[in-house]
């Protein structure tokens, strides 16, 4: 996963915009979604196990975890699409039980967008409305400005079937938001799209949901995108929540070795912490000062593996590098007996040839004692 | 985009609730429809059917057929209309009503012939009812004169027809006796039908049986197969398809010249040729004969019998027997009915039709059915 | 069906609230699929199983008593045996040489594009509407005496064998054709063609992706041709001559003819196990096969042939429609314009004088009332099968997918059997319908709920389940979804199960003769009429209504392909 680590889209937001409620105000009496408990088994497996999620209104949550992880079926049992085993749903307070997909006011946007072929981009888009029975004209307004919304004015004849990649995850956005939905829900939302629509989008969609107050629910197996979209990140592993906070919380200190690895973080290490030091394969390195202390995994992020001055430091030879535009991915192994590979992210000029011989340090800053 | 808020939703949760509420309904409508449309049609078939005094339902086979100025004249003398209700073939149309007994169709049943006779009176299907102007048909075809149970109203022949242009061109006399049709002179001439299957087939069997008698009757079909008749399953194709005399026949080359068929055969050929020729392309071997006479009977647990009486006195009355013959080309049974010019023109004159009675009839039926079959399909 | 998945894990006692909580959902699905299926099973159990039920069970309870020791009595019988044996071989003939037949003008149809493929496409389906005495009429035209086989070599197939699986092949082609070209045409070729990148020869991946997709439409169509031809009647007892008899024929003489309700009833149950044995056979191997399709525009599939490979499979099939198809029909046409003028026997029909008594009213009325009769059919058929078919098509368990076969049954019954069940079943009020009209048209819409489900429910279940859960959560109530979502991608199906329910409601014979009528009587049932007399204005006004008959369906089923191409433009 060390592909994922761009700078550009895997460094959170230092600040969530000021459209937005501030992160974590979703106190649960308040919240406008709420999970109490819920879990949903398909034969022996859980795919939820014990859920408690709380999204506040104008809040955007991503759900974040690897394919299998529960996420889309946490959706479709908001939208009632799937009925929990255990627990609860609470829209603004009110229990779902017993409430049809078609009676909740969500929106919901599928992960292949799943737009209706038989009909046109403005009958698409048009569909939440028809089925509320809204005027024409009322529509007709409705679809032109959400087609101007997502970029795609004047677009409402055309067929859904020619319509590319994008343009028809545009189109399954506005048909989404057309009858204003409170809660919006995104099911991988950009997993089809390219590398570079993506980004766009995901920036536009912030933007956007910012400007309109939106509240939203999206997973995806992405951080980058998830950093990107997101006030607040929830990371699930086999249907319970590992690990809660917003983009920067979640980055800084990823709360155990599965959220650090599925962050693309490798350098994961046992280690025994005493003071601000802690005992490692790669030799006794420096830790913040207050981590926990004993036996514990402990995490050194790549920007903290640093080329050593002179002849000091942990000896390596360069295993491969990988050129990564603004750095180079290096990979280093240990000349140590039993020590792990290291991962290191090196300035493009600073960069050693493959197989030289070179000495690290490591940056307490960047070193994290996971719990 | 200006609404930053969430639409309520409440207000419409009621509308979607009346929604599934509908759906449910709609199903339950759907189906209660079918059955409350179902039991209009049935309102309304039993108010026809005898609820009704003024209606009077006959059932009859699919053969039957009257003027509509007839059936208005009774209308007009009697006040009931009739309605008829057609139930399949002869033979289907009286199992059918006896399938029905109790609960009839109708108030009366016209089409049971003698070959079916006994089966119908034997299963109670007529009440006794002894029908005005009686004295007016012959006593030999009044089968139930005892108890009045059927009245009979129309007889038919079935006869060999043969091809008049076949005979002369080969200069041939055409057959006139079953004998002849065992001749040589005759050989691969003949097509009849299965008597399992055909009504005219099974007159022609028993045409055989009262003419040679239960011993006799084998012998000579076994020599009409030495002599190459042929049997195929329906009316309709020996007729049409087979035989080289009917218009049919003519178009589907068919190369038999001798036919089992009616002796209105050839008035009607005449009938429904366009131009009408000056005589009818085909003849009756009158020696080949078998009457059947078909009856009408007040149905047991008629809804309208006064009604029904009505009826049968009306189908032995002079203005329906003379109407017979156009309609369903048979005879009259009343001797004061006028023959149309078309039949004393064109038809023969039957004098001595083989006949049998209707025990007999029943008690040796299918025994002989199946005699025949293995006598001659196999 | 709800029960599909463990309600309760046995090591894991479940909360309280938890099967509270999942039941609302589930309970509102199975309520609606519950009250779908009401009509449906109101339907068949009043105008079907009571019937039969009634009619069979008058067979076994003779003389006060139940006698089960008929069913062996019977069936030891040599004639009988002879009939079940020469019924199931011949009819696993007419299936083997209609399938043989038609595949590949099923293939042509859907995949070739080349000018008349629409018309041509409507006219291989008129013969499959027409009633049997017209097939049986036109076939010995072809193949009888004075036939054009006749003419030509001196061959003459009447009373053989040959000519009963050639009108089978008559009969069937349109069944085959529709049944498996209609999903053909919406096959998505890149499917093949990505299986030709994979390396897979022409052949290859036809075999491995596109008869797979195929096999259920292919089994439906087979199971359809021998339905109709192991229970066939009319064609055999034209055709074939006193020597050949199937079950269906037996069935009719012991009931209609001979009364001998004991042998018709072992004969109808005997019918009813085989078929219910074909129909289980065949629910079995659909479901392993079983799968969602992708689907694309019919029209975006068809190409111009291209090589003289395709070339002569194209002429091929074409000549084999020619001679099967158009032939017979084509010398009914001509003989109807046989008169002294051509138009004699059409003028004719107009005139309730010129058949003398044959009827009360003109024969040109018989269309009118055929039309009346066809749509009522058409209707209560579409009604009674989608129901079914939109109940069957959602998340059912086992026991209700065994419903899709039975629905299946009144195709294996014979006519006589449900039409003698009639007049003793339905004779008290409020039902007692024997002498009402609607009785003609449910007793075809029995006949024609099958073509509807079996057309609909592959359909029906290919729809993408999460193209209506994107419904749903846009605000759209079960029933909009299925007016939104499925209905305009099933709207084709609806529309050939709707042309299938009308085109064999208005050919349709059997159930309509065996019921007792007013005497208003259908297109078929005149043209028997007409044919039962002797005379050259009978025949040949016969030959005319066969004609305005097929012209009828013809025009029919042509609009129905252009309003089915128009409206699969929108996919």
């Amino acid at each position: 996963m060390p592909d994922s680590e761009n700078p550009d889209s895997g460094m959170p937001p230092a600040v969530s915009p000021s459209a937005a409620v501030p992160p974590g105000s979703g106190e649960p009496g308040g919240a406008l979604l709420a999970l109490e408990g819920v879990t949903v088994r398909f034969g022996g497996r859980a795919a939820l196990d014990g859920v408690d999620l709380a999204v506040a209104a104008h809040e955007t949550v991503c759900v974040l975890g690897p394919s299998g992880s529960g996420k889309s079926t946490l959706l479709r049992v908001v939208a009632g699409l799937q009925p929990p085993d255990t627990g609860r749903v609470l829209l603004a307070g009110a229990d779902q039980r017993g409430v049809p997909p078609h009676r909740r006011g969500l929106g919901l946007m599928f992960q292949d967008h799943q737009l209706f072929p038989q009909r046109d981009v403005a009958g698409n888009v048009d569909f939440g409305l028809r089925v509320r029975g809204a005027g024409r004209a009322e529509r007709a307004a409705r679809v032109a400005e959400l087609l101007e919304l997502v970029g795609l004015p004047g677009a409402g004849r055309r067929a859904v079937a020619a319509l590319s990649g994008g343009e028809q995850q545009r189109v399954a956005l506005a048909r989404a938001l057309a009858p204003n939905p409170r809660l919006l829900m995104l099911d991988e939302p950009f997993g089809q799209l390219d590398r570079g629509l993506r980004e766009r989008l995901v920036t536009e969609l912030r933007a956007l949901f910012g400007r309109l107050g939106t509240t939203v629910l999206a997973v995806t197996h992405d951080q980058g995108e998830a950093f990107a979209l997101a006030d607040r990140v929830v990371v699930m592993r086999d249907g319970r929540i590992a690990q809660t906070g917003t983009p920067l919380e979640v980055w800084r200190r990823p709360a155990d070795e599965f959220v650090a690895r599925f962050l693309g973080f490798d350098n994961v290490v046992a280690a025994t912490v005493t003071g601000t030091a802690a005992d490692t394969p790669w030799g006794r390195l420096p830790v913040p000062a207050g981590s926990p202390e004993g036996a514990r995994r402990l995490l050194v992020r790549p920007a903290g593996v640093r080329p050593a001055e002179g002849a000091g430091g942990l000896r390596c030879t360069v295993a491969g590098r990988v050129f990564r535009g603004h750095h180079v991915a290096v990979r280093l192994r240990p000349d140590a007996a039993g020590a792990p590979p290291l991962e290191a992210e090196w300035p493009l000029r600073e960069a050693p040839e493959e197989g030289a011989e070179v000495g690290v340090r490591f940056a307490p800053e960047e070193i994290v004692v996971l719990g | 985009m200006t609404t930053t808020h969430p639409a309520p939703h409440s207000a419409r949760t009621g509308t979607s609730r009346t929604r599934t509420v509908r759906l449910a309904a709609g199903a339950l409508a759907a189906a209660l429809g079918v059955t409350a449309l179902a039991a209009c049609g049935g309102g309304s078939g039993q108010a026809s059917g005898g609820g009704d005094s003024k209606t009077v339902t006959l059932v009859t086979h699919d053969s039957f057929n009257a003027s509509p100025a007839v059936l208005k004249e009774f209308t007009r003398r009697t006040g009931y209309t009739v309605k008829v209700l057609k139930s399949g073939d002869a033979g289907e149309a009286v199992n059918k009503a006896i399938l029905t007994k109790g609960a009839p169709q109708g108030d009366v049943f016209f089409g049971v012939d003698n070959t079916l006779l006994s089966r119908a009176l034997d299963n109670g299907l007529f009440q006794p009812y002894e029908a005005k102007g009686l004295d007016r048909i012959p006593a030999a075809v009044q089968l139930d004169r005892g108890k009045h149970r059927v009245t009979p109203v129309d007889t038919g022949d079935i006869c060999v027809n043969y091809d008049k242009k076949y005979f002369a061109d080969k200069k041939l006399a055409p057959p006139a006796t079953f004998d002849d049709l065992a001749e040589p002179a005759y050989k691969d001439l003949l097509v009849t039908e299965n008597p399992e299957r055909s009504s005219p087939g099974l007159g022609f069997l028993l045409g055989t049986a009262a003419a040679y008698g239960d011993d006799g009757w084998t012998g000579y079909w076994k020599k009409l197969r030495a002599n190459g008749v042929k049997v195929v399953d329906s009316w309709e194709l020996a007729y049409n398809q087979e035989f080289s005399g009917s218009a049919g026949g003519k178009q589907a080359k068919g190369d038999r010249p001798l036919v089992v068929s009616y002796a209105s055969s050839p008035p009607v050929e005449v009938l429904y040729a366009k131009p009408q020729p000056k005589e009818a392309p085909t003849g009756v071997a009158t020696g080949t004969c078998f009457r059947q006479t078909e009856f009408a009977g007040l149905l047991t647990g008629a809804k309208n019998e006064a009604g029904g009486k009505a009826l049968i006195d009306f189908l032995i009355g002079k203005r329906f027997q003379e109407d017979v013959p156009l309609q369903m080309f048979v005879n009259p049974v009343a001797g004061d009915a006028a023959l149309p010019a078309l039949f004393t023109r064109h038809g023969a004159r039957i004098d001595a039709p083989a006949t049998l009675a209707p025990e007999k009839i029943a008690a040796h039926r299918d025994q002989w059915i199946q005699t025949w079959s293995s006598l001659v399909l196999k | 069906m709800v029960l599909a998945r463990p309600e309760v894990t046995p090591e894991a006692p479940a909360p309280p609230d938890r099967t509270a909580a999942r039941r609302p959902g589930r309970a509102r699905r199975a309520a609606v699929r519950a009250g779908l299926m009401v009509p449906p099973v109101v339907f068949f159990a009043l105008f079907f199983g009571r019937p039969v039920a009634a009619i069979v069970g008058r067979g076994f309870h003779d003389g006060g008593s139940w006698r089960p020791g008929r069913l062996a009595e019977v069936l030891g019988r040599p004639e009988i045996r002879d009939v079940l044996w020469f019924t199931t071989w011949q009819a696993l003939a007419s299936t083997a040489l209609t399938l043989l037949l038609a595949l590949p003008g099923a293939y042509v149809l859907a995949r070739f594009d080349f000018p008349g493929r629409r018309l041509l496409r409507a006219v291989v389906t008129v013969p499959f509407v027409l009633p049997t005495v017209v097939v049986g009429t036109a076939f010995l035209a072809l193949v009888g005496r004075g036939g054009l086989l006749d003419e030509l070599w001196g061959v003459r197939l009447d009373t053989t064998v040959w000519a009963i699986l050639l009108a089978h092949v008559f009969f069937n082609y349109a069944v085959v054709v529709r049944t498996v070209g209609g999903l053909w045409a919406q096959l998505d070729p890149r499917q093949e063609e990505a299986a030709r990148v994979l390396g897979a020869t022409r052949l290859g991946a036809w075999r491995r992706v596109t008869l797979p997709a195929l096999a259920p439409a292919v089994a439906a169509a087979a199971l359809m041709v021998f339905l109709f031809t192991y229970t066939s009647f009319g064609v055999v007892q034209i055709l074939g001559g006193p020597a050949y008899a199937t079950l269906e024929a037996e069935i009719y003489r012991q009931t209609a003819q001979l009364l001998d309700l004991s042998t018709a009833a072992v004969l109808t149950l005997t019918q009813f196990a085989a078929v219910g044995a074909v129909l289980a056979v065949h629910a079995w191997t659909v479901r392993r096969r079983e799968t969602a399709l992708r689907l694309v525009d019919p029209a975006t599939t068809a190409r111009r042939p291209r090589g003289a490979g395709q070339w002569t499979l194209l002429g091929a099939v074409l000549a084999s429609i020619a001679l099967l198809l158009l032939l017979p029909p084509a010398v009914l046409v001509a003989r109807s314009f046989g008169g002294p003028e051509a138009l004699t026997f059409y003028r004719a029909l107009q005139d309730a004088g010129a058949s003398g008594g044959t009827f009360l009213v003109p024969p040109l009325q018989t269309v009118w009332n055929s039309l009346q009769y066809a749509l009522a059919a058409t209707a209560i058929a579409l009604l009674i099968g989608g129901c079914a078919a939109a109940a069957l098509s959602r998340d059912a368990g086992r026991l209700v997918r065994g419903l899709d076969a039975l629905l299946m049954l009144p195709l294996g019954v014979s006519a006589v059997t449900v039409g003698f069940g009639f007049l003793i079943t339905l004779d008290e009020p409020p039902l007692d319908l024997r002498s009402s009209w609607i009785l003609v048209p449910l007793a075809q819409a029995l006949v024609g709920v099958p073509f509807v489900v079996r057309v609909m429910l592959p359909v029906l279940r290919a729809v993408d389940t999460r193209l209506r859960e994107a419904a749903a959560v846009l605000g759209a109530s079960p029933w909009r979804v299925w007016r939104e979502v499925d209905l305009p991608l099933v709207r084709r199906a609806v529309l050939v199960a709707a042309g299938f329910a009308f085109a064999v409601s208005l050919g349709e014979f059997g159930a309509t003769v065996f019921i007792a009528r007013p005497d208003n009587p259908t297109l078929p049932v005149a043209v028997a009429r007409l044919l039962g007399r002797p005379g050259a204005l009978n025949y040949g006004q016969a030959m005319a209504l066969s004609t305005i008959l097929m012209v009828v369906c013809a025009v029919a089923l042509l609009l129905l392909e252009r309003l089915r191409t128009d409206r699969s433009g929108e996919f």
